[in-house]
C-alpha cells in the first residue's frame, strides 16, 4: 500500500535521497527545508520553513492531512552540527543547534501524533547519532541535543505506544553529506576507528534501519536507538 | 466567528469522545456538560488529549481555523478552559478574537 511521509530536511543530503526513494516506490512525501525544494516530482509537495517554527510546522502537517488524508510515517531528519570547544561555542549557536534539532523534532512529533493518534497507526523515526555515546570531544551540544532527542523518543514511545504508534531513532555514524564537511579529516578518521567497522555510513545502511522501523511487521518495536557501525551505546 | 457556530464544533467534538470513551454523559452534552476537573469531571488528562486533537481538526477542517488550543495558557490555569463545554467555548472565542486582532 501506498504510504504518506512526512521528511524534513529534504533540500540536499539524505532527507533528499530518502524523499527520492520512497517517491521511486510509488509514496506521497511532503517535504521541508529552509529552501527552496530541489525535488520535483507529482507525489511531492514542498515547504519551505524552519522546523522550529511551531506555526509554520503545525500548517505543514495540517495541510499534510488535508492533502492526502492520513500521515503514516514521519522521518525527522533536519539536523544541523557545529563543531567546537565549549569554550568557544557562541550561546547563540547553541540555541540554534538546539532549535533545529530537538524542536523541530518535539514540533512535528507532536503535531503528527494527533493525526496517529486517530489514525491508530503510525511510525516516527527520529535521529541521534554515534557523538552521543562515543561522548565526542567538541560535539557537546551537538551530542547534548540528539541526547534530547534519544530521551524524548524513549518517552515518546511509552506515551504513544497505545495509539499504535512507534517511535524509535537511528544513530547513523558519519555519513559524506554537507553536515560533516567541516569536519577535519583526522578528527573523523579518529571517530572511524571507534567503530566496529572502521569506514563511513552510506544511504544504503541509513535507509536499512528506517525501513526497519516503519515496516509494518515492527508494530512491535518502539523506544528504540540502533546505532549505526557496531557503537554501542 | 459566531458563538453557535463554535459551540455546535465542541458538543460534536465531545459526543465524539464521549462515544470512543463510552460514557453516555458526553454522547449527548449541553453547554453545562463537565468536562475536566472536579469531583464532577467526564474526561480524564488522556480524555482532554483526545478531545484538543479533535477539536483542532474539526476547527481546521470545518472553518478552516488553525488553533494551538494547549497553549502554555491553557495548561497552567488555575481555571482549565477544559472544565465545561461553556469554558473550552468561551476560550476558544478568546483565543479566534486575539488571532483577528493580531492578523
Amino acid at each position: 500500500m501506498n504510504k504518506v511521509f512526512i521528511i524534513t530536511g529534504t533540500r540536499k543530503g539524505l532527507g533528499k535521497q530518502l524523499a527520492e526513494y520512497y517517491l521511486s516506490k510509488g509514496h506521497k512525501v511532503v517535504g521541508c527545508s529552509r529552501g527552496e525544494a530541489s525535488i520535483n516530482h507529482v507525489d511531492y509537495s514542498h515547504h519551505s520553513m524552519d522546523v522550529s517554527d511551531e506555526e509554520a510546522v503545525i500548517q505543514l502537517v495540517r495541510k499534510t492531512k488535508k492533502l492526502h488524508g492520513r500521515i503514516d510515517v514521519l522521518l525527522n531528519n533536519a539536523g544541523i552540527a557545529s563543531m567546537n570547544h565549549i569554550t568557544i561555542t557562541p550561546g547563540k549557536t547553541a540555541r540554534r543547534i538546539f532549535d533545529t534539532n530537538f524542536m523541530g523534532t518535539f514540533l512535528f512529533s507532536r503535531e503528527v501524533a494527533k493525526i496517529m493518534m486517530r489514525q491508530k497507526h503510525g511510525r516516527i523515526v527520529n535521529y541521534t547519532t554515534v557523538a552521543t555515546p562515543l561522548r565526542l570531544e567538541g560535539e557537546a551540544i551537538y551530542a547534548a541535543s540528539k541526547a534530547a532527542i534519544e530521551n524524548f523518543t524513549q518517552v515518546a514511545a511509552r506515551e504513544l505506544g497505545q495509539f499504535g504508534i512507534t517511535v524509535n531513532a537511528i544513530g547513523p555514524t558519519p555519513v559524506k553529506t554537507d553536515l560533516i564537511k567541516n569536519v577535519p579529516a583526522d578528527k573523523l578518521e579518529s571517530l572511524l576507528n571507534r567503530q566496529a567497522i572502521h569506514r563511513y555510513g552510506e544511504f544504503k545502511d541509513v535507509l536499512n534501519v528506517i525501513n526497519f522501523f516503519i515496516n509494518d511487521e515492527s508494530d512491535f518495536v518502539t523506544g528504540q536507538i540502533i546505532y549505526l557501525g557496531g557503537v554501542v551505546g | 466567528m459566531d458563538r453557535q457556530e463554535i459551540l455546535k464544533i465542541v458538543l460534536e467534538a465531545v459526543s465524539e469522545v464521549g462515544e470512543d470513551e463510552d460514557k453516555d454523559i458526553l454522547q449527548n452534552p449541553d453547554e453545562s456538560t463537565r468536562l475536566y476537573g472536579g469531583a464532577n469531571g467526564n474526561l480524564d488528562s488522556m480524555g482532554v488529549v483526545f478531545l484538543v486533537t479533535e477539536l483542532e481538526e474539526s476547527l481546521s477542517e470545518k472553518l478552516g481555523i488553525d488553533l494551538t488550543l494547549a497553549d502554555d495558557r491553557a495548561m497552567s490555569q488555575r481555571n482549565s478552559p477544559f472544565k465545561s463545554v461553556k469554558t473550552i467555548t468561551d476560550y476558544i472565542m478568546m483565543l479566534l478574537k486575539e488571532k483577528q486582532e493580531n492578523s
